[in-house]
């Protein structure tokens, strides 16, 4: 009996279920127990991107928190989707990593179907279809930046599946900070060191304002043909060097008598 | 709090009824016993909507075809993916459905039913004999 369950149920990939209405019960009663359910490891970050003159420059601080808990003093949120488009991103840091590495992926097999290096509006289309379909539960906010054929292109990608293109975003929690600094220092066709400069101080800003984010920034710049990923580009919170040692020094203490004990280990 | 949600959307009662059998009535020899608690709601809203993302892709596709270039091409297209589904090894075991995906266009793709729960690495595995009697019908 227990075989002929199994016959009629085709056995499909992709996500399971089973375990939604188990763990809806487990919610409800472990409060009751003094238990607290596992946090998921977030990224609670700031991430940001520029179109400058010759392209575009993305910048990711790099501390992933499991709820109050620094849970990766130096993580990578940049992530690679195409040698001409990278991708940072905000959320939950499993689902952000794996909708990268999947887009990656599919962006390389159709750009050996086409033949043509990839372009990042195609990127943007695939993101925003995948991140639809699945209605904001897949918990990834990206920033996606890439120069290709139709020139230097920055769009910012919602956990629902909405998305823009514009000169400047940022995204994560300290955005808003970010954000401040660069409203107020943006203009159009920067050069490249002055666009640097204002990502790093929109990361910096985000970094030390905002208990989601810190630890280094991490820069991306993409020009065409050319992509410099400087990690770290600032380490902006270096760990203390130990002033004081409470180790004693040799010959502190004397020794007085001098007992020998042979030991004798059977092998 | 999902409940709400559920009611409101009115998810039809016809896609929740896994436990329905050749007659349309709770079919406890194979599918064993059910709930009604079980059966009413999805356990998650994305459940629904991801057991019929596939059917609903294509009918879209077929519809927005039919409409562009006429009854013939999903229809001509249609015939191809039956001939391509019947394409299978033997029931209790997974079959790569090859030309199914070249033809769907899905073989130049990656998605999450490639990744998770992937069928081929399934550790669990239906009876053959049991198998093979129903797909023949005399079980």
């Amino acid at each position: 009996i227990m075989a002929t369950v199994s016959v009629c149920q085709y056995h499909r990939g992709g996500f399971s279920f089973e375990n939604c209405k188990r763990n809806a019960l487990l919610e409800a009663d472990i409060n009751k127990l003094g238990f607290s359910s596992p946090a998921a490891r977030k990224t609670g970050t700031t991430i940001c991107g520029v179109v400058y003159k010759d392209g575009v420059v993305l910048g990711a601080d790099t501390r992933a928190t499991e709820g109050m808990v620094v849970a990766d003093k130096n993580c990578s949120k940049i992530h690679y989707i195409s040698p001409n488009v990278y991708c940072c991103g905000a959320g939950t840091a499993a689902d952000t990593e794996m909708t990268t590495q999947i887009i990656s992926s599919n962006l390389e097999l159709h750009s050996l179907s086409t033949g043509r290096l990839p372009r990042v509006a195609t990127a943007n289309r695939m993101l925003k279809q995948m991140l639809f379909r699945y209605q904001g539960y897949i918990g990834a906010a990206l920033v996606l930046g890439g120069v290709d054929s139709t020139g230097p292109q920055l769009y910012s990608i919602y956990p629902h599946g909405s998305t823009d293109k514009l000169p400047y975003v940022t995204m994560g929690s300290g955005s808003l900070a970010a954000m401040a600094v660069f409203e107020d220092r943006y203009r159009p066709n920067m050069e490249e060191e002055e666009a640097k400069r204002l990502v790093r101080d929109a990361i910096a800003a985000g970094i030390f304002n905002d208990l989601g984010s810190g630890s280094n920034i991490d820069l991306c710049v993409i020009t065409k043909g050319k992509v410099d990923y400087l990690r770290p580009h600032d380490v902006a919170n270096k760990k203390g060097v130990r002033t004081g040692n409470y180790r004693y020094k040799h010959g502190t203490t004397d020794d007085t008598t001098h007992h020998t004990l042979t030991c004798f280990f059977p092998l | 709090m999902f409940l709400k949600y559920c009611l409101k959307d009115s998810v039809p009662v016809t896609g929740l009824c896994p436990q329905a059998g050749s007659y349309g009535v709770q079919d406890s020899l194979r599918r064993g016993f059910s709930s009604v608690k079980n059966e009413l709601l999805p356990s998650h809203p994305l459940e629904l909507s991801e057991k019929n993302f596939q059917l609903n892709q294509d009918k879209m596709n077929f519809n927005t075809l039919r409409n562009i270039q006429g009854l013939h091409a999903p229809l001509k297209l249609q015939m191809e993916y039956r001939a391509a589904r019947q394409i299978q090894r033997l029931p209790f075991l997974p079959s790569s459905n090859l030309a199914l995906d070249t033809l769907r266009g899905s073989d130049d793709s990656i998605g999450f039913e490639d990744i998770l729960n992937d069928p081929v690495q399934s550790e669990m595995m239906g009876d053959p004999h049991i198998m093979t009697e129903y797909k023949l019908g005399v079980l």
